[in-house]
């Protein structure tokens, strides 16, 4: 089926106002007669849950965590991208639509793309209303600092922590809903299977994880706001609790999975430092433009104290393989390159998997107390968790799993293709194609939720009878039944190997087979591990405790179940995808110098994927690119 | 090295819960705190036993969700840093370590390490935000900031709500988290249309809550993982007495 994003036609820089307009409204006295569910209090489904309630909505937000303020959001760290020219730099609303769309390696909807950059500027002023302290210079006015993939300053922040303030903005404002008793927040509770009568989305079932109880709840839209799933790849920087869980029971109820192979893997992170580690942790990708990457010329080597390695037995292979960009290779480049020495045999570190990233040269032409105050608490981090100071010994990093560019199929309106099911920030597929730039994730989980979803789900709203189908509908009981048959059998399996035993299996042959660079015969490879570990998974794994009590290994068990059948799909994507764009690199697919090659002629379309079952075959959809306002080009990095 | 572990273990917010002790064998250095309590668990499940159940999510020491008490003391005692950033290299081999949740009257406790915290959401639900619309506010820079302010503001709004001031402190008071945001928004211009009413609101719901007062202990500040000073306490004190004129 070719699917229809219903972008807006006509001139792009008039497309959002225009369809603003277009759209239907509902009256003020009717609004709280609608029920919206929102799941996910991140930046998206906190900010969206707040405007809404707001504008009168009978909204209910639920979150896993025991606050709404817990969401990985919190995590991030360098900045949030804004077309504010502030700096007076030359930057514009359509520059910062054309870096997102060339940064993307040409794979996302030009639409949707010029609305954010468009509304990137309503989010600052939005967030400095809230009280969110971003830097300011010595004048009161706000500050900016440059980030990759752009030649202006557009980057707002508020020390390494930007994330955890703008979430705390949106925190703030959900709970001023709160206390006016618009929104009703449901901490602790996780959703574990979407309601769907009619092919039409009305509510979901969730699991209480303080009491275990399964509960039913309607609502006249459901709003999945439920963040990216690279912990398929077991090790990576999103939090213990991140999962495919809520978008993969919506997908399993008829919702289309688009570009799931598209994931980032971001270049410097920590280093794994042994089997029982649990979680990686991301370093600023700042430190690379004073550091310089190497790993030893001879294998015999990788063992020495990088001090005792002499100048000429160092290869500096990001400076010898892209002499013009060297160091600053960007994100997916760098990555791979670090792969490439460690599959070499020549990485460093515990397990042989990691690349120096060395200040020595930068120190001595600057200083160590300039290098302390571009990057002091960095360097105190990577100290915290290795117990190496980095100003006299090369740091080590290695590349891990970031962001899912990938996620729900949605439309101009952020619907899916099921009616009444919205999503929203990083959970779908629109704004980042194969490969997203750094600060933009703050700016679309932002926009969806304060400027996106206010106004397009009231175009869904007025066209439906609120509170039609409500918990005592035959759906509710189903879908309940369904969700408790699937724990009683996790719970009666009572097999050998622990959750997080086979999670990390899954994850081994996930990162190997469809991680950095994928091929043909790695992606069969591990099309045929993930059955064999679901059906050992399914048979085999061992779930301790009862499902009416807090249990925090049910809880692991269902979102691996999730990840074990999502798996598959993704690797299906990578397969299917006979090109090389952005974070997705096949093998086959590269110039003679190791570039990403895209196939346009073949491969500008949003792959979508239809869930059939286990064991059965996706099918694919497919929605056209079309490029009415950006050039298709080569990115070169030369 | 091989470590002896005292935890609490309750089953539930109504049973009596006790200190049970474990071995753990072969732990690494390079270990978090919290991988360590991974391995220990992974032994239990495999010996048929219920797992320890504690809260954690994000690893890297923003979140706010995780909430031990170490040794007797809150977030193991380290200078800025959550459990989840402590590392097996602070103990030593034959260690005993007691490990314990937040105590006190407004966390009750939900199993095990696990307490209930939605105490603080009430706090801020009480008025920690400024009351602005989304959409139609004024431009980001038609309010200027001085750098002071801006970085005063900042420092307070560091909190990441764990509590570990609550559980350090000798009357479970909650005057260091409820500070952090009164001042930060007090000193901000966004903010001080409603700052009467917010500290007022919010100290009230404070007092509802069951924290206790503030008898200049400063062990809150000693465990704040984030380093939130004392001096926003005081900044609360003057604020409230600024409410009453």
């Amino acid at each position: 089926m070719i699917l229809d994003g219903k972008a807006p036609t006509g001139p792009i820089e008039k497309s959002w106002d225009k369809h603003r307009f277009d759209m239907k409204l509902v009256n003020p006295a009717n609004k709280r007669k609608f029920k919206i569910l929102m799941v996910g209090t991140g930046l998206a489904g906190g900010a969206g849950a707040a405007s809404l309630g707001e504008l009168g909505y009978n909204v209910e937000a639920f979150c896993y965590q025991d606050s709404a303020r817990r969401a990985h959001s919190i995590a991030a760290q360098g900045g949030i991208n804004a077309a504010k020219n502030y700096p007076n730099d030359g930057d514009s609303i359509y520059r910062l639509f054309y870096d997102t769309i060339k940064g993307g390696d040409f794979r996302a909807r030009e639409a949707d793309v010029w609305r954010l950059a468009q509304v990137s500027n309503n989010i600052i002023d939005q967030c400095v209303a809230q009280g969110v302290p971003f830097a300011r210079d010595y004048a009161g006015y706000l500050d900016n600092r440059s980030f990759g993939g752009a030649q202006v300053s557009r980057t707002f922040y508020a020390r390494g922590q930007t994330g955890q303030q703008l979430l705390l903005g949106a925190y703030s404002a959900l709970s001023r809903q709160v206390k006016a008793g618009t929104v009703k927040l449901h901490p602790r509770t996780e959703m574990v299977d979407l309601v769907v009568v009619d092919g039409v989305a009305r509510g979901i079932t969730v699991r209480n994880l303080i009491t275990g109880k399964l509960e039913s709840h309607w609502g006249d839209a459901v709003v999945l706001a439920t963040g990216g799933y690279v912990n398929v790849f077991y090790l990576s920087t999103n939090a213990m609790g991140c999962s495919v869980t809520a978008a993969w029971k919506a997908a399993k109820k008829g919702a289309y999975f688009a570009n799931p192979c598209y994931t980032q893997i971001h270049p410097t992170c920590i280093p794994q430092h042994g089997d029982k580690q649990s979680k990686l942790t991301l370093m600023s990708e700042s430190l690379r433009n004073d550091g310089r990457c190497w790993v030893p010329k001879k294998k015999e080597d990788c063992d020495k104290a990088p001090g005792d390695i002499p100048e000429e037995d160092r290869d500096y292979y990001l400076e010898r393989k892209y002499p013009s960009f060297g160091n600053l290779a960007p994100r997916d480049i760098a990555s791979r390159a670090a792969k490439e020495q460690c599959d070499d045999e020549r990485g460093v570190g515990p397990g042989k998997r990691g690349v120096y990233l060395d200040y020595q040269t930068a120190i001595d032409r600057v200083g160590e107390s300039t290098i302390a105050e571009r990057y002091g608490n960095l360097f105190e981090m990577y100290e915290k968790i290795t117990d190496e100071n980095a100003y006299q010994r090369p740091m080590r990093i290695y590349p891990a799993p970031h962001y899912s560019m990938g996620g729900l199929w949605v439309d101009y309106n952020c619907m899916s293709n099921v009616p009444g099911l919205f999503v929203l920030g990083e959970a779908n597929f629109s704004v980042h194609g194969a490969n997203r730039l750094g600060a933009s994730a703050l700016m679309q989980g932002l926009a969806d939720g304060y400027f996106v979803i206010p106004y397009t789900i009231a175009n869904y709203l007025a066209g439906i009878t609120p509170g039609t189908i409500k918990e005592d509908h035959p759906a509710f009981k189903e879908s309940v039944d369904q969700v408790e048959e699937d724990i009683n059998k996790l719970l009666n399996i009572n097999g050998k190997k622990t959750v997080s035993e086979l999670h990390r299996e899954l994850g081994k042959v996930m990162w190997e087979d469809a991680g950095m660079a994928r091929s043909d015969a790695s992606l069969k490879n591990a099309l045929q591990r993930i059955p064999e570990i679901r059906d050992e998974f399914w048979n085999n794994v061992n779930v301790t405790g009862e499902a009416g009590e807090i249990n925090q290994q049910l809880e692991n068990a269902g979102r691996l179940a999730d990840f074990l059948e999502f798996a598959e799909v993704f690797a299906k994507d990578a397969l299917h995808r006979e090109e090389s764009c952005g974070g997705h690199f096949r093998t086959e697919h590269q110039t003679d110098d190791g570039e990403a090659m895209r196939d346009d002629e073949n491969f500008a379309y949003v792959g979508a994927w239809e869930f059939k079952g286990v064991d059965k075959e996706p099918e694919l959809h497919k929605e056209p690119l079309k490029f009415e306002n950006v050039k298709l080009a080569v990115r070169s990095y030369k | 090295m091989n470590l002896t572990l005292h935890v609490w273990r309750q089953k539930g917010p109504q049973d009596k819960g006790k200190l049970e002790t474990y071995q753990v064998k072969g732990v690494s250095e390079d270990q978090s705190f919290l991988e360590m309590l991974d391995d220990l668990n992974e032994d239990l499940i495999k010996g048929g036993k219920d797992p320890v159940a504690f809260d954690h999510d994000c690893r890297e020491g923003i979140c706010g969700m995780c909430s031990q008490v170490i040794n007797g003391k809150a977030h193991g005692g380290q200078e800025r840093t959550t459990v989840c950033q402590l590392h097996m290299r602070s103990f030593n081999d034959g260690d005993e370590i007691f490990i314990e949740p937040w105590r006190a009257r407004a966390f009750p406790i939900q199993k095990d390490l696990i307490v209930d915290r939605n105490a603080l959401e009430v706090v801020m639900q009480s008025g920690g935000y400024t009351s602005c619309h989304t959409g139609g506010v004024a431009d980001g820079n038609a309010i200027l900031i001085p750098k002071p302010d801006a970085d005063y503001a900042m420092d307070a709004a560091e909190c990441i709500g764990c509590g570990a001031c609550v559980a350090s402190c000798p009357n479970s008071s909650a005057m260091l988290y409820t500070s952090a945001k009164v001042a930060q928004l007090a000193v901000l211009p966004q903010g001080k249309g409603e700052a009467k009413a917010r500290v007022k609101n919010m100290t009230e719901a404070m007092l509802d809550e069951g924290f206790g007062n503030c008898t200049n202990h400063y062990e809150c500040q000693e465990a704040c993982p984030k380093g939130i000073n004392v001096k926003f306490i005081a900044k609360l004190n003057r604020e409230y007495m600024k409410s009453m004129v």
